[in-house]
This record gives structure tokens, sequence and C-alpha cells, in this order.
């Protein structure tokens, strides 16, 4: 099988969770509750070294180092879905969005355990158990919101609503995909899809959060291919500032 | 090739015994299951093969490192140890020592799991202070990526739990 396929679905994988390891990180200090601080600095410090293992795998197929990859790319050059780069907004925006990619991300890992590429069912086993945490979190909290107060549930049905045409941008087909698949490298971004949908069902089915009609819903694609928000540029400038300024600078 | 000393696996991992988490300084890399193979090879090269706990944990390079250093000290002249996702670590590969030594610290250890973690297998931990089952899951995130937050209505004492993974 040629390279480019298993490249790009590294890349997807690896810059989701940089963008957003960073954006939960931003949450530090600012969280409602201390234990949220916590969780959420938990989540960026495990989305981060998730992203590295993944920058690892491409550094090993002849990409540049991980610090380079992460830190000097240009907004066009980065796969992640848009989802991931808005910005944080209120709880409520960030934790529906935890909610959604974390289900995504937790169902990519348990089909990749079982990829015919073996460092990457490694990996990916690795990260099923460590994302168990990530969905149990928001899971709780989306029923504990989705039930509590007529103001949360209206909020939460407004950021639900929101959200879902990004958060089904995460499933924005692969040039490669028929290859990915037949090689069993991957199942694909439609079976995944299929099986998110089933998973966060279920939880939004024990709240008074309604889905919308999802044949309606317009996908927001672009983000694999280097189509992102305005929000990804400035984020990335503030990621790489100190390689930026000092390119030797050990930290 | 200097003296000539015939390493074994047992020894190597006897030596190992003297390398601890630097967090919980209770327990040994070997209790905590993060060794994951030791290998004496044709040469006599030791090769040791060890896994992250979690992907993004930052002490992993300090025990790569603390691995390198005993090997050195003890007069272990050529070896290779290797960090990687081969095999993977779960809590499960805690030893029964090791368990020991994470309540010894303070921990409630992490109860043995079919690798699916659920809201279950974190409510009811028992205290590592008074045994009391009758406490509360404050939050599934803790100080550490490898700990969560408990409270005990017995004792009224806050506590952590090493998580199961």
């Amino acid at each position: 099988m040629r390279l480019e396929p298993t490249k790009e679905l590294l890349y997807k994988m690896a810059d989701d969770l940089l963008i957003l390891g960073h954006r939960s990180s931003e949450w530090i200090g600012m969280g409602p509750l201390l234990e949220e601080d916590i969780a959420f600095a938990s989540k960026a410090q495990d989305k981060v070294g998730q992203s590295l293992a993944f920058y690892e795998l491409l550094e090993a197929l002849g990409e540049e180092d991980p610090d380079t990859v992460a830190f000097s790319r240009k907004a066009e050059n980065f796969h992640n879905a848009t989802f991931v780069e808005l910005p944080n907004g209120d709880f409520d925006f960030s934790m529906m969005r935890h909610f959604l990619f974390d289900n995504a991300d937790a169902l990519r890992y348990q089909m990749l355990g079982d990829s015919e590429l073996e460092e990457l069912s490694h990996v990916a086993r690795k990260f099923t158990g460590e994302l168990q945490y990530h969905t149990l979190h928001a899971n709780e909290w989306i029923k504990q919101l989705g039930n509590a107060t007529p103001e949360s549930i209206e909020r939460m049905q407004n950021v639900l609503d929101t959200a879902l045409p990004y958060a089904f941008g995460i499933f924005e087909p692969s040039p490669y995909e028929d290859e990915l698949i037949s090689s069993g490298v991957f199942a694909g971004e439609a079976a995944l899809q299929v099986r998110w949908l089933e998973a966060i069902t279920v939880v939004l089915n024990e709240t008074d959060l309604k889905l919308p009609n999802i044949e309606k819903i317009a996908p927001q694609y672009g983000g694999r291919v280097g189509q992102h928000t305005e929000h990804l540029q400035p984020l990335l400038e503030e990621m790489g500032e100190v390689i930026q300024t000092d390119p030797k600078a050990e930290w | 090739m200097g003296t000539a000393v015939n390493h074994t696996v047992e020894s190597i991992t006897n030596l190992l015994q003297q390398v601890k988490d630097p967090e919980i300084p209770t327990i040994s890399l070997i209790d905590l299951g993060v060794i994951t193979n030791i290998d004496i090879e044709e040469d006599q090269r030791v090769h040791i093969k060890m896994t992250p706990t979690f992907a993004g944990c930052p002490a992993m390079d300090y025990m790569k490192n603390n691995v390198e250093e005993v090997l050195a000290e003890n007069g272990i002249q050529s070896f290779l140890v290797e960090m990687n996702f081969d095999t993977q670590w779960s809590s499960n590969n805690i030893t029964a020592d090791g368990l020991k030594a994470l309540k010894k610290h303070g921990l409630a250890p992490p109860p043995k799991h079919n690798l699916i973690i659920d809201i279950d297998l974190l409510t009811n931990v028992k205290c590592p202070y008074c045994e009391s089952t009758d406490t509360t899951l404050k939050s599934p995130f803790g100080p550490t990526l490898c700990r969560s937050l408990h409270y005990c209505n017995s004792c009224s004492q806050a506590f952590e739990q090493f998580k199961p993974v």
C-alpha cells in the first residue's frame, strides 16, 4: 500500500488532538469548578500526549520531527476538523464539543484497534483505554445539564444545534477512503459516523435534548483539506510563539 | 569486554526493583508493570522494553533515564532501553506487591477490570484510610493523569484512587 493514505489518516487524527488539546488547556484557571479546571487540564495533557504518539509514527514514515510538525506549519497545512479549532465559548459549548468529539474519537480508536497496520493498532488500543475517561466525563455532564433546569436544557439544546454541522465535519471523507478500507487500515469515516450517531443518541435519549433532523444538517467540511476558519491561524501563532521567537529554545 | 558477568532476566529484574515511580516512591517500575520485557541477547546485551502508563505522562522520559542509570551504575556495559506501545499498559498489569505499595502511599489501588471502564468502577471505591465503601467520586480526573478524586463519607477524608485503565 502507498504511504499517502496512512499519512493523511495520521495527520488528521494528530492535528485534531493537538488543536483540541490546546483549546482544552485554555480552560485552566477559568473552569466553573476546581474539578473542571483539573478535568480540562487532564484532557489537554492526554490529547497533546496522544498527538505526539501519532506525530512520532509520522516521523517514522519520513515526516519531519514532531516539534517542527506541530509548531511550524501554516493553517492551510493542518488537517484537523474545523470543529476543534472553534473558540471555547462558554462551558456549555466546550462540554458539548467534548461530548460530540470524544465519542467519535473513542470509537475511531476502537475501530483502529483492529487495523492491519500493526503499530497503529497498538497505539489505538492504548488510547481506547484512556479515552474512556473523556467520554465518561462528557457523557455525565451532558446527562446532568440536559436534565437540570429549563435554562440549562435550552442552552445545551442551542449548542447542540450549533455544534452538529461542525461535528459532522469530523467525518469528511478522505481522498483515500477506498484504499484505507480495502487495505484494512481503517474501516472508514462513513462507518464511524454511523456508530457515532448510535452512541450519542443513547446518551441524548437520557436527557431532554432533541437530536435535530440529521437529514437537514449541512456538514462543515474543509478542515481535512486545509480550509479552516479564521480562528485557527491565531491559535497556531500562540502555540508556536516560543519556537518562532527562539527556534533553539528548550522547554 | 572487561570482566564477564552473566546477567539473567532474574538479576536484571532484581536490579530494576530499585527504580521507583518518581511520583509514587513506594512502587517500583517492575511492580507498576511498565517494564514489559527483559531480554538478555546472545552478545549479553540487555534489551529492556518499556511502555507508558498514559501517552501524555510527562514522567516517562524520566523513568527511562532512571532505568538506564541503574543499569550503568551496576556495571552493565551494553544495554538498550526502548519505550513504545507494542505492549499496552493497563492497571491490571500492576503486581500484587504493587497494589500494596500504592495503598502504602495513601492511594486506593485500582480494581481488576475487563478493560471497560464504567461509572460503577469509580463509585464506592474502598477508602484507603478506613476501608469504608461509603465513598463518593468527586472527579474522574485528579492531580495526575493516573489518579481520580474521591471523598469518604465515613471518615470525612478526601482521597485519591490510582485509576483503573
